[in-house]
């Protein structure tokens, strides 16, 4: 269970990027992040994986208070040209957070290939990452993610560089992660249609300083389709309504008190 | 290149074209040099001057100096193993400590903002220094001969490794970065599998400016008193012989040992860097 209690995040300059966020995610669930742009999400990502210290509030993972980069924790990141090493094969890109895992040679490369198996990239482990198309780079830094084995899973943006087609099966792919269990797994996007379809929640975020606006529960029937899902009518009214809120995110956290009252 | 049926140009043909464009392009690339050379041989012929011999006597003198020694030993002469295998040893070893020195240095220079901070300023004072006239410092620090000799050609090859490293390993994306961190790699494993590779042309560019100094140097530090033996000291012991024919092939030597180990170098970062393209392509270069 991932539990984010009063975050808070000022940069140096002064910038305050995220303010008293609270959020608890249960084990398994897939939880969209949505919100306009400089609503904080990056922040909000960056502080529980680690790569940044909050000013305030906490990040509690599976009940311990977390210091730095959680062990049991993978990032896809957008970039995933910049996030692979193009002097490493395909599997040893793979392979190479298992050492931390202490595994030997030969299981960091079994386990390398049964990842990138799954995402349907068997024969790919022997190229290089500028060798494949932009999908199956980002299928590689998933394959990367699945075969850490972490507990929880952050993807930032992780298909917004791609093409529309790509994106529906990198979805998809999600969704099986998701399937297949054992992971929390935060999904920050800007696609709304995608934070309905992929998600078991969708937290909506509004800006300046970032702070939870909303939190929808999807009650979509599963397995989801990329066609007959979208038809659905709780899927299109889910859809507006992520889109109305991330509309009016835009305006402040005092604004939106001011109008509620 | 093509191997379908319906080509009208077999593969045998197609190897006889390849070997024709490669002949000619190598005739392009030779022939102003062995122009200039035939031109040297006439004028040299002609004006007779004993401080310029022609370029056939001067091959000649290096075949008789250098390369008519037995095949067992590659045709080396006994001048060539005293001369050429200690300066190429003294060059091999000062090179090769300035490369460790100056990437393991330069790792820490480019990745710790305050270190560099510190120490830029110093770095480039000693790398504006010409390295030449330091070596007079180092006859008062070291032992005259090979100690000295390698001392100051560590002091002036170091600086471009040293620099060029630096500028590599700050180039690494913080993405690359931030990886690092979320999947926990250890320190080595950093250095190993991502500062280093992705420094790796930074650094090969400045192995190649310090192969250059280490030839300048390896020959200056041998003209010096308290040498008996090198490339270098066969230079001022011809000139002092007024043996103008040897004095001219050791020049020659020079040359064509600096053009060797340059393609050597140059053949070596191109296997390294080969499975490095980033997917730009801006590594074909």
């Amino acid at each position: 269970m991932l539990e984010i209690q009063n975050l808070t995040h000022t940069y140096a300059d002064g910038h305050t990027a995220i303010k008293d966020i609270n959020l608890t995610v249960q084990d398994g669930q897939l939880v969209s992040i949505v919100g306009p742009s400089g609503c904080g999400k990056s922040t909000l990502l960056r502080c529980i994986a680690g790569l940044i210290r909050p000013a305030e509030g906490r990040i509690v993972l599976d009940g311990t208070p977390a210091d730095g980069v959680p062990d049991n924790l993978a990032v896809v990141f957008q970039d995933y040209s910049r996030s692979l090493f193009p002097w490493l094969t395909v599997r040893d890109n793979v392979a190479l957070p298992l050492k931390q895992r202490g595994m030997s040679k030969a299981q960091r490369r079994e386990a390398a290939m049964e990842a990138l198996e799954s995402v349907g990239l068997a024969d790919a482990g022997s190229k290089y990452p500028w060798q494949l198309s932009g999908g199956m780079q980002q299928r590689v830094s998933i394959a990367r993610a699945l075969a850490y084995r972490p507990s929880l899973l952050l993807m930032d943006e992780p298909f917004g560089s791609l093409d529309a087609q790509t994106r529906e099966d990198l979805e998809d792919l999600t969704l099986k992660v998701r399937g297949d269990g054992g992971m929390t797994i935060l999904l920050v996007t800007h696609d709304i249609d995608e934070s309905v379809y992929v998600g078991d929640r969708v937290v909506v975020l509004g800006a300046s300083p970032g702070h939870v606006r909303a939190d929808l529960t999807v009650d979509l029937p599963e397995p989801r389709d990329q066609i007959s899902t979208r038809e659905l009518p709780e899927f299109v009214r889910l859809r507006a309504e992520v889109g109305r809120l991330v509309r009016g995110a835009g305006e402040t956290a005092e604004q939106a008190a001011t109008a509620a009252t | 290149m093509s191997t379908t049926a319906s080509s009208a140009v077999s593969p045998a043909v197609g190897r006889g074209r390849r070997a024709a464009r490669f002949l000619g392009g190598l005739a392009h690339r030779w022939l102003p040099f062995a122009l200039l050379i035939g031109a040297w041989e006439l004028a040299t012929r002609a004006a007779e001057s004993p401080f310029f011999p022609p370029p056939s006597q001067i091959v000649s003198a290096t075949h008789e100096l250098w390369l008519s020694g037995p095949a067992t030993r590659l045709f080396l002469t006994d001048l060539a193993m005293d001369n050429l295998l200690p300066s190429l040893g003294r060059m091999a070893l000062a090179l090769a400590i300035a490369a460790v020195a100056g990437i393991a240095l330069g790792m820490v220079l480019g990745r710790s903002e305050r270190a560099m901070a510190y120490l830029n300023p110093l770095l480039q004072f000693c790398r504006a220094i010409p390295p030449p006239t330091l070596v007079p410092v180092f006859i008062v620090l070291f032992d005259l001969g090979t100690q000295m000799q390698v001392a100051s050609i560590i002091f002036s090859v170091i600086w471009p490794i040293l620099l060029n490293t630096a500028d590599g390993a700050r180039s690494v994306t913080p993405l690359q970065m931030d990886t690092a961190e979320v999947f926990r790699l250890s320190t080595v494993d950093r250095i190993r599998y991502i500062l280093i590779p992705s420094a790796l042309p930074k650094i090969f560019a400045g192995l190649r400016l310090a192969l250059s100094l280490s030839l300048i140097l390896v020959v200056f530090s041998e003209l010096l008193p308290g040498t008996v033996n090198g490339i270098g000291f066969q230079l001022t012991d011809a000139q002092s012989r007024s043996d103008m024919p040897t004095m001219w092939s050791v020049i020659v030597l020079l040359g064509v040992l600096g053009y060797a180990l340059n393609t050597l170098l140059l053949a070596v970062e191109r296997r390294t860097l080969g499975r490095h393209r980033p997917a730009d392509g801006k590594g074909d270069t």
